[in-house]
This record gives structure tokens, C-alpha cells and sequence, in this order.
């Protein structure tokens, strides 16, 4: 599709019918990949065409909410003079709630959340309505709310990695062990196992914020690179290396990445993976070890413990003992 | 250079909230509401411009000192106003600043507002956005169902829109904010 005039155009109504022909396209049924690069084009013409884009959409955006008035109680009990959107609701009234459904697909109402888990080692990719990506660890689940509002994703419990797709009129929030994520474009990993949350981000912006009305409420921005841990009261953010975060992310790619890790780390590590449970002796557990391993397979970690450390590896039923 | 998924959230979530205050302003020297669109127009291209080197913080002296700076610069080339119209500014926006509003009240409010909207439209232009908005109905079927052609329903969606959308961020309702 094309807009009629494609030149940049100066005056504030070429503009705002321009940017209003773009939105109603958009939302249309024949919008395709190519018609968007065409758009992005046509925004990157000036910052006029942007503001007016920006503007036009999130007003249009709004009234999507009027797709409730279809829904029973909204509408006004009595009215003496019949108003006018009424008169229009009957007409539209059982009809085309097909359409309705389609179109408040496409805004993302109404508000009814998806759930999406993995079982013990698994893991998973979820490709949500919007765009956005979410990426499940093992024994991990979230539960997917999109209004025409707000996007929200709650990691009710395991660890998450999301790639989020852009819209600034519905911010993306992912809620965690009484915690808030929001985002402003971004990729970052969460975390949780018990009341300890842990937010990485790779990508973008992000703001970490309590939600819980019990606690004090605690908020920071974090920028790539840093890895913020949070408990029921505190929040504390680090600086990481490049390649300490790839190794905290290697689990995307179904690897555990150790460097310099306790052997008691490295178990607690594999049993989030794998029914059968390593056991390290107290007495070696201090003991240090780096490398790649696949999450699902521990012999080629025995055999370092074994040939490397000397240590003795022992299979008791469901469990892996390790001592000296 | 802040990213622009930034500058966009930033421009929805605090520079259209303050739209009415700037529109009572604009019009307080524009009696024409097209040189009024315009100026808005050229106030925006100015902040987002700003805001795409560093979002300005706090937001709402800003978008006045912004408007301030484009109207003296209007009025000196025009003459069309007597300079003292900017003295109002204090009046208008930077007076007070207004409590946050309850965004329970906004939830509970804004079908009442979008509705009343709705009705100030033309009755072609409202019959049309209805049936997008509210039937779900593309540009085609509600053609076929007006029995007119789809470009001229096209041209009253494109111009409801845009009034909608005035009136939603405009200065005669309550500054409107989607929760």
C-alpha cells in the first residue's frame, strides 16, 4: 500500500491525514512485512511525520477500549432521549461478534491470561501475541495477560529469558516474587527460587521495582550489563562481565556454564535440571570448577570430579554422591 | 541518543496528557484552530527533537518553555497578536501543579469519556468510527453496508479520527490519560 502524497509534507492536516491513512492501513487486513518497512520509511522522513504518527496512534489506540461498550452492562439501563452511540449499539448489537473478537485480537482485548510451564529439564519457546519472545527454563511457568493497556508476563516461578517486542503505548511488565520488571526495549533474564529474584539485562532499559504493598518500596534502572538481585526488602545491582553473562544465559542454549564455581554451586545447578540429584559432600563442597556442560547429562561433570579432583562418584538410586 | 521506543513512551505517557493545557494556551492566540494544529505541530517536532538527545526532566515546564520560545517566534514574523497574550503562560500551564489524577476514577471514566467523544463527531464521521471501533467492521464492509465507496469511507475515518483523537487530548474535557 502507499500513501497518497509521499513527500514530506509541511502543514500540521497533510501530516494528520497522512499519519491517519498509515494507522487505518495498519490496522486493516492487508498489512504486510513490506508495508511496514514502507511506513518506517515514511516515519524516518521527518520528525513531523513521527509526532504525528505517535500522537494519532495512541489517541486511536484508546478508543479501541470502546469495543466493551459491546459487552452487556456498559451500555446506559434508561435514558429518556435515546442517545446517540445507543441507537448505534443496538444496530451493531449480535452482530458481527466475530469481527469484534478479531479486532480486539489485534489490541490485545480482552484481558484473559495464557499459562505456559516446562517440566523438569525441559525447555521452551513461547512466541507471544505480540511479538515478544519468551524463552522458559527448565521446571519454570508464566502466566500471559495482554490488554490493549498492558502487556504483563508473571514468572510464578523458574527463570524466564524475554525478547521484547516494541509498543510504546502498552508497556511490557513482568512480574516476579513481588517484584515488577518494565521495560523500555529490551532483553533480560529473570530469575527467581524462593524469595530471591534475579533480573540480567542484555539489552535496552529496564526498571526493577517492588510491588508488594507489605515492603518498602524499592526501584532501580538497570542498563545492560548488570545483573540486579532482589529479595523481600533489598535490591542490590552489579556490574558483570560480557562473558559472565553469557555464561548465566548459557541455559538458552541448553548448557551450564561454570567459571569458577563452587562444586556445590555446580549441583544446585544440575538438580534444576535433571530428576536424578547430585549430592557434593560438605567436607569437598567448597571446591572450585569451571567449564560448559550440557544441563541434561552430568557424566562428563562426574568424570572431572573424578579424574580431576580424585573425588569418589557413587550412584545411590535416584541420587549421585560425591566425597572424597 | 535516547531510543526511540523511549521518546515515544515518554511523548504518550507525559506530553499528550498535557495537550488540553497546551491547546487552551495555543488558542488563547489562535482563534484558528488550524493555526493552532500547526503550532502544536511545530511544539512537538521541538520536543521530540529535544528528547531524542535527553528526555527532559520535569516534563510539563518544558513543554510550556518549548511553546513560549515557538509562539514569540510566531508572533514576531506575524504581528498578527499583541505580545502580552504570553504573559498568560503562568495562567495556563506552570501555575499550579495539579495532583496526579486517580487512575481508578480515569479506568472507571474513560468509556464515559471516549463516549461522550464520540457523540461531538459529525454524524458521518461518528457512524463510521463506530463501526471500526465498536462492530469491528474493516473500511470495506462498511462501505458495503453505507452503500458508499470505500475511499470516502475511508476519508471520513481518516478525518473522525483525527478530531477524535483532538477532542480525547483536546482542551474542552478533562486531561485525558489512559490508565
Amino acid at each position: 500500500m502507499s500513501v497518497e502524497n509521499p513527500n514530506p509534507a509541511r502543514g500540521a492536516e497533510v501530516v494528520g491525514d497522512q499519519a491517519a491513512e498509515w494507522i487505518l492501513q495498519q490496522c486493516g487486513p492487508d498489512w504486510h512485512q513490506a508495508d511496514q518497512a514502507e511506513l518506517d520509511a515514511w516515519l524516518a522522513q521527518s520528525t513531523e511525520h513521527l509526532v504525528a504518527y505517535w500522537r494519532l496512534k495512541a489517541g486511536w489506540n484508546r478508543t479501541a477500549r470502546l469495543a466493551a461498550l459491546k459487552s452487556a452492562g456498559m451500555r446506559p439501563a434508561t435514558e429518556s432521549t435515546e442517545h446517540p452511540l445507543r441507537k448505534w449499539l443496538r444496530l451493531g448489537a449480535g452482530a458481527c461478534v466475530v469481527a469484534v473478537a478479531i479486532s480486539a485480537a489485534m489490541y490485545g482485548w480482552p484481558i484473559r491470561a495464557d499459562m505456559y510451564a516446562t517440566a523438569l529439564g525441559q525447555r521452551a519457546t513461547v512466541k507471544l501475541s505480540d511479538g515478544s519472545q519468551v524463552q522458559l527454563n527448565t521446571d519454570s511457568a508464566i502466566s500471559v495477560k495482554m490488554n490493549f493497556f498492558r502487556r504483563t508476563v508473571s514468572l510464578t516461578k523458574g527463570e524466564a529469558f524475554f525478547s521484547v517486542a516494541h509498543d510504546a503505548t502498552r508497556p511490557f511488565s513482568v512480574l516476579a516474587a513481588g517484584h515488577r520488571i518494565t521495560d523500555l526495549g529490551t532483553q533480560f533474564a529473570v530469575r527467581m527460587s524462593g524469595d530471591r529474584l534475579e533480573v540480567a539485562l542484555v539489552e535496552g532499559r529496564a526498571r526493577l521495582e517492588t510491588v508488594s504493598a507489605s515492603v518498602q518500596h524499592h526501584a532501580t534502572d538497570l542498563v545492560p550489563g548488570e545483573v540486579a538481585i532482589a529479595t523481600t526488602n533489598s535490591i542490590s545491582v552489579a556490574k558483570v562481565s560480557p562473558r559472565a553473562l553469557t555464561n548465566d544465559l548459557s541455559w538458552r542454549q541448553g548448557k551450564l556454564s561454570f567459571s569458577h564455581a563452587t562444586l556445590a554451586e555446580a549441583a544446585a545447578e544440575f538438580n534444576r535440571y535433571n530428576s536424578t540429584k547430585l549430592i557434593v559432600q560438605p567436607e569437598i563442597a567448597g571446591l572450585r570448577i569451571s567449564g560448559v556442560f550440557d544441563a541434561g547429562s552430568m557424566g562428563p561433570f562426574t568424570n572431572v570430579a573424578k579424574f580431576a579432583f580424585g573425588l569418589r562418584v557413587e550412584r545411590r538410586g535416584q541420587e549421585i554422591v560425591v566425597s572424597r | 541518543m535516547v531510543p526511540a521506543p523511549e521518546v515515544e513512551l515518554w511523548f504518550v505517557r507525559e506530553v499528550l496528557p498535557l495537550e488540553g493545557a497546551l491547546m487552551r494556551y495555543l488558542r488563547s492566540a489562535y482563534r484558528n484552530a488550524a493555526d493552532a494544529a500547526d503550532l502544536r505541530q511545530d511544539i512537538y517536532v521541538q520536543l521530540v527533537e529535544t528528547a531524542q538527545k535527553q528526555i527532559p526532566n520535569p516534563t510539563k515546564p518544558f513543554v510550556f518553555a518549548v511553546a513560549h520560545n515557538v509562539m514569540i517566534d510566531r508572533l514576531r514574523h506575524e504581528r498578527v497578536v499583541p505580545m502580552d497574550t504570553i504573559s498568560d503562560l503562568e495562567k495556563l500551564g506552570l501555575a499550579s501543579e495539579s495532583p496526579p489524577p486517580d487512575t481508578t476514577v480515569i479506568a472507571r471514566d474513560e468509556l464515559r469519556h471516549l463516549r461522550a467523544a464520540i457523540d461531538q463527531l459529525p454524524a458521518r464521521w461518528r457512524e463510521t468510527i463506530v463501526m471500526a471501533r465498536i462492530d469491528g467492521l474493516s473500511g470495506r464492509e462498511i462501505a458495503a453496508r453505507l452503500n458508499l465507496d470505500e475511499s470516502t469511507v475511508s476519508y471520513h475515518l481518516k478525518k473522525g479520527m483525527q478530531m477524535l483523537v483532538d477532542i480525547l487530548y483536546g482542551p474542552d474535557t478533562r486531561p485525558g490519560e489512559a490508565p
